[in-house]
């Protein structure tokens, strides 16, 4: 590199560029905070079922096997459409409560959460929500 | 080591490289696990071993970073450090919080641990590599703090270069950005939106300020090439760094429910970002080729030049592979997003640890380099597992386009678990690659113990 460029101005370009790219970022987020209450589907977190189910979520790290709109684990299926895919919250819910305790021989295996019924409820309304988000048509198929 | 307190660093290195073992295993585990279905089950569920994994990892990188700073900070500075009581305090701190929160997730099942630790009050766990429990969480950043409260008064005090100017200004965005774990809205979208503050600002951006600052120490010391031609480097990297990797945030925001602007913004931004790891390559490269002195630690310069090639072709070259908006439409949380994960977190910031361990360990041993014996069981270990972080980034890579043909780009797309069934002999083969990295781990760990000729510092 030319000597006319020096260690002070690399430095300079540094913190300007930083400060002016940070600033950017911000004011997208800004923009985004903005229009994100028109694809984000917030009204259903009126439901305390579905504030519940997402803390139902985290607490069993379902993120830790799953995906959800396509980050987390890549071990087991997609869930951010599964009630699109299964069909219905009950048929969620019965997936969810009809996992064997000790798995099932050879193949990828969920635990068993001992969900009460409340709790399946929760938990598939979350799911429901998450279904509504308008993600910019993705999955590409059913299939996540 | 020109100062007494340089070796704290000592302890660091130490833990980072025993975490770095568990890492490993953990990730065996879970490689046997994707095809042996119920593998351990239900004793270490897949997820259980995946938190081991990820967290073993990101603790372990940061027990490195604060040995890397313990260690170049005083010597840049040209003064002791500040409290090295300090230092070791928090060392233990640390090490026990990461050993017991290790033994939560084994021990009690998830929902238990979040509830004896106290995620009731605000619920921050679940998070995808977050998943400490609030109380780690909170012991991180205090850690944190006193650790940057150390490493700033000894900087203040001292000399002030580019390379400890650098590091202080990557750490504390580390632990500025880390406060966004605490940020946890009931929300899906902003969720997910802010998440990512924590890990892409970090990976693709403060921590690489920190990668360039350690590689930066390191080849000034090895190559004794003229300081000013390295700072200078080093500030145009990292301003190429944060210039395209801040938008380039927005590759993460396609398909979560953000607005779609970000497909334009995230695409061409992050399709950039492999500009700044290309000139760490370049810089690398050149600072060896010009060296003024030969170094006899051969080892460290191998570790220098690989983490230039490897973060390169990591995050560099699979980065873009799927970092544009309509490739990452097919390819969003495919085996593509594991092989891109495992060869960039290898490639920059496992290799630029072993890099100044490699450089620094015989220093605090008392030794300019290891003997020839360690020096070659070292560079054997290198090759190990540099080849088999390439071979499994492969074979996830073949198995992941496999699985975007199988289950989402054919005329009749499979379920996932039968596109899964159909990919398993990549797996297989990962799962073997993953123990010849094992392999090379052991005579890394091995080449410590290795005694035979060595000349002193
Ligand atoms: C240890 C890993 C693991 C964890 C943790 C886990 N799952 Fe699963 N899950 C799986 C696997 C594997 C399958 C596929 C099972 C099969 O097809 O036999 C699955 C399937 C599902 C399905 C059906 C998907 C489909 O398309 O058929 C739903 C719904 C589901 N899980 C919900 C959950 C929820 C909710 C949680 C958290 C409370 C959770 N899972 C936690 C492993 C896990
Ligand atoms: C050597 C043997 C290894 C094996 C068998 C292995 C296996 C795995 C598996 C199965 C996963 C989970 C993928 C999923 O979510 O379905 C994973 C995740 C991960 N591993 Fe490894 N791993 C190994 C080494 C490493 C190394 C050396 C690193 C770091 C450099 C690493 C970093 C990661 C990261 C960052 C993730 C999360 C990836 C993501 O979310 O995309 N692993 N690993
Ligand atoms: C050293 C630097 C980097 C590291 C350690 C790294 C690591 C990772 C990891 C672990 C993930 C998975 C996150 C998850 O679990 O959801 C990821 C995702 C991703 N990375 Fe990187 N990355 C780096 C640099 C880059 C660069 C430079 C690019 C672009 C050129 C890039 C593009 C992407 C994209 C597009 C995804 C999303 C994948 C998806 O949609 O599933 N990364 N990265
Ligand atoms: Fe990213």
């Amino acid at each position: 590199m030319s000597s006319s460029f020096t260690t002070a101005t690399a430095r300079n370009m540094f913190y300007g560029g930083t400060l002016f790219f940070l600033l950017v970022f911000l004011a997208l987020t800004y923009q985004t905070e903005r229009s994100i209450p028109q694809r984000d589907r917030h009204e259903m977190l009126a439901d305390p079922k579905v504030v519940a189910g997402k803390k139902l979520w985290e607490t069993n790290n379902c993120i830790g096997c799953h995906t959800l709109l396509g980050e987390g684990a890549y071990f087991a299926p997609e869930l951010g459409n599964v009630v699109k895919r299964l069909g219905s919250e009950e048929a969620v819910k019965a997936f969810i409560q009809s996992r064997p305790k000790e798995g099932i021989p050879g193949r990828r295996s969920m635990p068993q959460f001992n969900f009460t019924d409340q709790q399946l409820d929760e938990i598939a309304a979350f799911l429901n929500y998450v279904s509504q988000i308008d993600t910019a048509q993705w999955p590409p198929n059913i299939q996540g | 080591m020109q100062y007494s307190s340089q070796a704290v660093a000592k302890p660091y290195f130490i833990a980072a490289i025993a975490l770095f073992v568990a890492q490993i295993l953990f990730g065996l585990i879970m490689g046997l696990q994707y095809v042996w279905g119920d593998f351990l089950f239900p004793h270490i569920p897949f997820n259980v071993a995946r938190m081991v994994h990820t967290n073993a990892l990101i603790v372990w990188l940061l027990m490195g970073f604060m040995g890397a700073a313990y260690y170049l900070v005083p010597e840049e500075s040209e003064t002791e450090l500040y409290s090295p009581k300090l230092a070791i305090a928090l060392f233990w701190i640390f090490l026990i919080a990461a050993a017991l929160t290790v033994v939560g997730y084994l021990a009690v099942p998830y929902a238990t641990l979040a509830e004896m630790t106290g995620n009731d009050l605000l619920p921050t766990m679940g998070r995808e590599f977050l998943e400490q429990p609030l109380i780690t969480k909170g012991g991180i950043v205090v850690v944190a703090l006193a650790f940057l409260f150390n490493i700033t008064m000894t900087v203040l005090k001292g000399r002030k270069t580019a390379i400890n100017t650098v590091l202080l200004v990557g750490l504390w965005g580390l632990a500025l950005f880390f406060l966004f774990s605490f940020v946890n809205p009931h929300n899906v979208v902003r969720d997910k939106f802010y998440w990512w503050w924590v890990v892409h600002l970090w990976v693709e951006g403060v921590w690489e300020l920190i990668l360039g600052a350690i590689l930066a120490f390191v080849l000034i010391k090895i190559t004794g090439v003229d300081r000013e031609v390295i700072e200078k480097w080093l500030y145009v990297i990292i301003t190429l760094t944060l210039v395209t990797g801040i938008l380039g945030t927005g590759h993460h925001y396609f398909w979560i429910g953000t607005p779609e602007f970000w497909q334009l913004i995230g695409s061409v931004f992050s399709a950039l970002e492999p500009i700044p790891f290309f000139a760490m390559t370049l810089f690398a490269f050149n600072m060896v080729r010009r060296r003024r002195r030969d170094h006899p630690n051969k080892a460290a310069t191998l570790w220098a030049l690989g983490t230039g090639v490897m973060a390169f072709l990591g995050a560099g070259v699979w980065g873009f592979l799927h970092t544009l908006a309509p490739v990452n439409y097919y390819t969003h949380g495919t085996q593509i997003t594991a092989a891109h994960g495992h060869m960039a977190f290898y490639g920059a910031y496992v290799m630029v640890n072993l890099a100044i361990i490699s450089y620094a360990m015989p220093l605090m041993r008392g030794r300019a380099a290891n003997s020839n014996k360690a020096q070659v069981a070292e560079i054997w270990a290198f090759w190990l597992m540099t080849v088999s972080i390439v071979l499994i980034t492969l074979f996830l890579t073949a198995a992941g386009i496999l699985q975007v043909w199988l289950q989402r780009l054919s005329d009749n797309p499979l379920p996932f678990m039968v596109a899964q069934d159909q990919v398993s002999l990549f797996y297989w083969m990962r799962e073997w690659s993953g123990l010849v990295f094992l392999i090379g781990l052991v005579i890394y760990v091995w080449s410590f113990f290795i005694r035979g000729e060595e000349k002193a510092a």
